[in-house]
């Protein structure tokens, strides 16, 4: 259950409670979130709509750990976040969040495997287990006989695939989409979105997606509207299509 | 190390960017051994003198001669062990080009002060009887193809320009590494008989053996003050600081091949780091994945120092081998021109750990720039 009023219960997944995050251009003040409150429970799928600049990505950057709000707190699985240092807050996102980037940043110099491997290079697993956590991956996003290709040899959907499975190797808490299918054409964007309602529907994932595809939001559980900094609980994606697409 | 295959396919990402590199690294290599090899060939003379001999030179100057009776009173002040006296020849062996030093040695002391310049005995004891005989270092025998038996025809430049042919009675060996093997040793006795009168009966310079290290100081102002106020006043200094004054007379060799060297050093600096940082650049947005997935700043840093490092090692291993083969080849071309170049392992390592501290330095700032980058802006500039 996604609630944005500050009232949900203590145990959600994620908590945000009161976040504030200005930023300094040129001298003048720029307020992108406003008193922000979320909570997301496990095995939720949420959207984030709304115009450029209405703090998306920096709600998203916030709650991966990349980003420090002004004010306010983001607590995930028990662990408040907004006060760790830089390093523990790394160590941080690489045990609990999966990210999926809209031009997918995968290594060119590395093979499928290889990219998605890396997360993994972090923990303590030996070769081959990782080489097993590895093939599980690519096997959910079905590439496993793709494991040998270098990202210019697959096409964008594929490469995204690839993204997908380096975000879900290490079994992150929760995954952070940033447009996911901004860069591809329809079709891929039905297969991404799939692969992502098959992560939250087969393995419980929890997923926090940016976009400004209302198709591709209307695939969430819930859509919420960022507007002047401020989170709007709409309709659910499903009821918003239905309605004509315009949430 | 489970890092590695990322580190090497970073490497090769740009394999013409990383060839031209590690050749800069391997010419740059090249030129800093041939210029430490210069520098050490220059200062070995001081390097690998005797710690127990004084030289006693005209305080007027090196060409000045002193009276060989100087050498008898030497003999006499206390902590002396042996005297032994040397003259300049100055001749030409067949062309002026053929430089080698020829030293007129006095037979009878030569022996007990240069101690570690050695000839075998049935080869010194036919030089002793020969009064045209001669003795040639190996570097000098074998640059000329010269065995003991030949005749070696030179003629002096100086005392005249008188030409003489003499016998190569033996052959000398130092038994220091790097010991001067090029100098012809020429009878005393011959040289007195022909030289004009006004130089029979003198010494070009004095070479005192000590008993002890320690008498050095003591025993050099005991002999400058035992000719003080005479018509041939001495200059009496430790061999090691002669030496060093006469690689001086060359001009300040050590300034301008560090000069050089500093300036191969900053040069390939600039070309290395910037090469890594425009790598780093490129790489801005991997980098910046690699630190959100879950690496840390000290990890990035790590990955950029080991790529600038391994290119420097494999640079400088290239630069090293390439060195090792040609210094030998331009040590013979050069041969009369500049002491013996050697390329010794201290030297080799000196240029590997020149080769490592480039590599770091020119990955240092890229590097820092890599670790402090902010992921949030970094994915901003994607």
């Amino acid at each position: 259950m996604v609630r944005v009023d500050g009232t949900g219960k203590s145990n959600s997944l994620i908590q945000v409670r009161g976040l504030d995050k200005a930023y300094r251009r040129g001298g003048e003040e720029i307020q992108v979130l406003q008193r922000l409150n979320l909570d997301v429970d496990k095995g939720d799928f949420v959207a984030f709509m709304g115009p450029s600049g209405s703090g998306k990505t920096t709600l998203l950057n916030l709650l991966g750990g990349l980003d420090v709000p002004t004010h306010g707190s983001i607590t995930v699985a028990g662990d408040e976040i907004t006060h760790m240092s830089g390093n523990k807050l790394t160590q941080w996102r690489a045990r609990h969040v999966g990210f999926i980037f809209q031009m997918y940043n995968l290594i060119p110099v590395l093979t499928a495997f290889q990219n998605v491997e890396l997360p993994l290079l972090l923990t303590k697993l030996s070769k081959s287990d990782r080489r097993k956590h590895v093939e599980t991956a690519l096997g959910v996003v079905g590439l496993t006989e793709r494991m040998n290709h270098f990202p210019r040899q697959l096409s964008g959907g594929q490469e995204q695939r690839v993204a997908i499975a380096r975000a879900i190797v290490a079994d992150p808490t929760f995954l952070l989409c940033d447009e996911p299918t901004g860069d591809l054409d329809r079709k891929s964007a039905d297969e991404i979105m799939e692969l992502l309602e098959a992560l939250v529907g087969k393995y419980s994932k929890t997923i926090l997606m940016v976009t400004h595809d209302p198709v591709v939001a209307a695939r969430a559980h819930t859509t919420l509207h960022l507007e002047k900094g401020v989170l709007v609980e709409g309709k659910t994606s499903r009821e918003s299509v239905m309605a004509g697409g315009a949430v | 190390m489970k890092f590695s295959r990322l580190i090497l396919a970073n490497l090769f990402r740009k394999k013409v960017r990383l060839i031209l590199t590690i050749g800069s690294f391997a010419i740059a290599l090249v030129l800093f051994t041939f210029l430490a090899v210069v520098k050490s060939a220059f200062s070995r003379g001081a390097e690998i003198a005797g710690a127990d001999r004084l030289v006693v030179v005209s305080r007027i100057g090196l060409m000045q001669v002193m009276p060989i009776s100087h050498g008898d009173k030497i003999a006499t002040i206390p902590g002396v062990k042996a005297v032994t006296h040397n003259h300049w020849f100055g001749g030409v062996y067949q062309d002026e080009r053929n430089f080698f030093p020829q030293f007129v040695i006095d037979p009878e002391n030569h022996r007990k002060v240069m101690t570690e310049l050695v000839v075998p005995d049935d080869q010194w004891n036919n030089f002793l009887k020969d009064r045209m005989g001669a003795i040639a270092g190996a570097r000098t025998a074998a640059r000329f193809h010269w065995k003991v038996g030949d005749r070696i025809p030179i003629k002096t430049t100086l005392y005249g320009g008188a030409a003489a042919e003499f016998n190569l009675d033996g052959i000398y060996h130092s038994e220091r590494p790097g010991g001067d093997e090029s100098q012809f040793w020429l009878q005393w006795k011959y040289f007195d008989e022909t030289v004009p009168p006004v130089l029979k009966s003198t010494a070009g310079w004095y070479v005192v053996k000590l008993n002890s290290p320690d008498d050095a100081v003591r025993v050099a102002k005991a002999i400058d003050e035992k000719f003080a106020n005479s018509s041939f006043e001495t200059k009496t200094e430790t061999e090691s600081a002669f030496a060093a004054g006469f690689a001086k007379q060359f001009g300040n060799i050590e300034l301008l091949i560090l000069s050089i060297g500093g300036v191969v050093f900053f040069t390939l600096l600039l070309v290395t780091g910037n090469t890594m940082a425009i790598s780093v650049r490129e790489r801005t947005s991997e980098l910046a994945v690699l630190k959100a997935i879950g690496f840390s700043g000290r990890a990035v840093l790590f990955f950029v120092l080991a790529e600038s490092i391994i290119i420097a090692l494999v640079g400088g291993f290239i630069g090293l081998a390439l060195a090792y083969l040609t210094i030998p080849v331009i040590g013979i071309a050069l041969t009369g021109l500049l002491p013996p170049l050697l390329l010794s392992k201290s030297l080799l390592t000196l240029g590997l750990g020149f080769a490592l501290l480039v590599g770091a330095a020119s990955g240092l700032l890229p590097g820092i720039g890599a670790m402090r980058m902010r992921v949030v802006n970094a994915l901003r500039r994607v």
